[in-house]
């Protein structure tokens, strides 16, 4: 079952994280595209605020996979892609609100205010969004000398952007939940992997006096 | 001296007096045509016919609507709601070859004198085909204005001869999971179910639509014939209608099954009444482009003076 084993000593080549980054921008560059081009359907502000949320969602998701991925595969050059992928969940995810405030509500901020307050999906996506922003002015890597054990703490709320990320995409859904759910389905299974090493720390901690039997 | 006789003609000759207006019409719009043809004004040109489907034979123009500019045929054609095709906006475009919509009958029952069925045929030939441009609001707050082909639906109720027991409709959609893709999943309970109350049903501004700008209804429209009514949002008219009940009592639609505190049985537009998740007060009009700003939405879509007598001392942030 264990992926092959060569692969934990492979260097990924110099151009490996432009690639990523390009790949990462894909989404954004077909939503231009298609913008440009007048392919975005009969109600274009709805297809460019679903296409950024989707995006956003899918590399929040694909951020939280990427140490679960590690451990099971022992890859370590997956690491460095982690911010990458962070990134770019926040670049959409932040498109995303600005195309609602901006397109959708035409800038009418009394509208903004009354959706936030009334409307519980829109109160969770603000939220998960504004989440996102410590993490993202402190995902430089002087940041996280500087912060040291704190910015491991502090990152841990990205387990909290993606729980209200995926009850905010459930909410706004009005019939089909399908897509929703397996995005939850998702989240689920890469929190639940996190829960043996998250025990085994506990554990640790717990147990760090002198009738500590562990080995 | 002869005596004049004054000739008696039998009441079964007499040209009703709809006909003889619809002759005068037909020869006024033969004229204004022709006319038309020759100046081509524009401002009052008819509603222009996309040339994909079938014309509907013997069209008859009014005055409903024709302050209002049609949504673009391609945009209110590819972004759709008919759940039976599939759940996304493009799939029952996509999907749309899979309804069979010949032969189709509606089945009428219930309440009446005279329960029978009626074949979309008939439905043709028998009644008139008025062209009616109406304003259509989901409940999603998108927008489209429609020139919709129809018959009242009171004139095809009425030869059914409803009781007084008949206090409201209840119309039934298609059911065809081997075919239709969108039934195949519970997505809705099937088959799709919506209501009305019979002075709702039998209202003039309530229509059977057989058509669309000219030409028969394309499958992800609701084809081959579908309620209309332009006051209450899109998820009241019915797509693809093959019974109508009278009944007595309410009936418990779709959407109400589904999510009551979401969705009710009147479902009138209305921009005070906000439904749970999202506000009524504004719309987007589809086919607008992606700078288009949202306009404010009207009470009962527009025709608070044609409708908002049905609804007089009814709690609407109840009734919902």
């Amino acid at each position: 079952m264990r992926p092959i084993a060569a692969l934990r000593r492979w260097q990924p080549p110099r151009a490996a994280k432009a690639i990523a980054l390009a790949l990462a921008c894909a989404p954004f560059a077909l939503l231009a595209i298609d913008a440009a081009t007048d392919r975005l359907g009969a109600n274009p502000v709805e297809a460019v605020l679903h296409r950024t949320g989707d995006w956003a969602l899918r590399l929040l998701l694909a951020t939280l996979a990427v140490s679960p991925l590690r451990r099971w595969t022992g890859w370590p050059w997956l690491l460095p892609f982690r911010r990458l992928l962070g990134l770019a969940a926040f670049a959409y995810a932040l498109l995303h609100g600005l195309i609602y405030v901006v397109l959708d509500r035409g800038l009418l901020w009394d509208d903004v205010v009354a959706d936030v307050l009334e409307r519980p999906y829109v109160a969770v996506g603000l939220t998960a969004l504004a989440l996102m922003v410590p993490l993202a002015v402190t995902s430089t890597r002087t940041m996280m000398r500087r912060l040291g054990r704190q910015w491991q703490r502090l990152h841990r709320l990205v387990y909290a952007v993606g729980i209200l990320a995926v009850l905010h995409f459930l909410w706004s859904s009005k019939l089909d939940r399908l897509e929703p759910l397996v995005y939850a389905g998702v989240l689920a299974l890469l929190l639940l992997s996190r829960a043996p090493a998250a025990l085994r720390a506990r554990g640790r901690v717990a147990g760090s006096g002198p009738c500590d039997t562990r080995s | 001296m002869r005596r004049i006789r004054i000739p008696s003609v039998p009441s079964s000759e007499i040209t009703p007096r709809p006909v003889w207006e619809d002759r005068r019409r037909f020869l006024r719009a033969a004229a204004g045509g022709a006319a038309a043809a020759l100046l081509a004004r524009p401002g009052q040109a008819a509603v222009s016919r996309p040339g994909r489907l079938a014309p509907i034979a013997d069209l008859q123009e009014t005055a409903h609507g024709k302050d209002l500019k049609p949504t673009d045929y391609d945009d209110f054609t590819s972004y759709n709601n008919f759940v039976e095709l599939g759940v996304s906006k493009e799939a029952p475009a996509r999907n749309a070859h899979l309804l069979r919509t010949r032969p189709w009958t509606l089945k009428v029952e219930g309440e009446c004198e005279a329960p029978g069925e009626i074949g979309i045929e008939d439905i043709l030939t028998q009644f008139p085909q008025e062209e009616r441009i109406y304003r259509l609001r989901c409940v999603e707050t998108w927008a489209a204005v429609v020139p919709w082909v129809g018959v009242p639906l009171s004139l095809v109720l009425a030869r059914f001869k409803p009781t007084s027991k008949a206090k409201f409709v209840e119309l039934e959609s298609i059911s065809d999971p081997d075919r239709l893709p969108g039934q195949r999943r519970p997505v809705l309970p099937w088959p799709y179910v919506e209501g009305l109350r019979i002075d709702e049903a039998m209202h003039p501004l309530t229509l059977l639509a057989t058509g669309c700008y000219g030409e028969v209804l394309p499958g992800q429209n609701g084809a081959p014939l579908r309620l209309v009514v332009p006051w209450k949002y899109g998820f009241k008219s019915a797509k693809s209608i093959v019974r109508i009940r009278f009944v007595e009592e309410m009936p418990e639609t779709t959407w109400v099954r589904l999510q009551p505190d979401e969705y009710g049985f009147y479902a009138n537009v209305n921009p005070k009444v906000d439904h749970p998740r999202w506000s009524q007060a504004r719309e987007r009009p589809i086919g607008e482009g992606l700078f288009a700003r949202r306009r404010q939405t009207q009470m009962f879509n527009g025709y608070a003076e044609q409708v908002a007598d049905l609804y007089r001392g009814m709690d609407l942030s109840r009734h919902y």
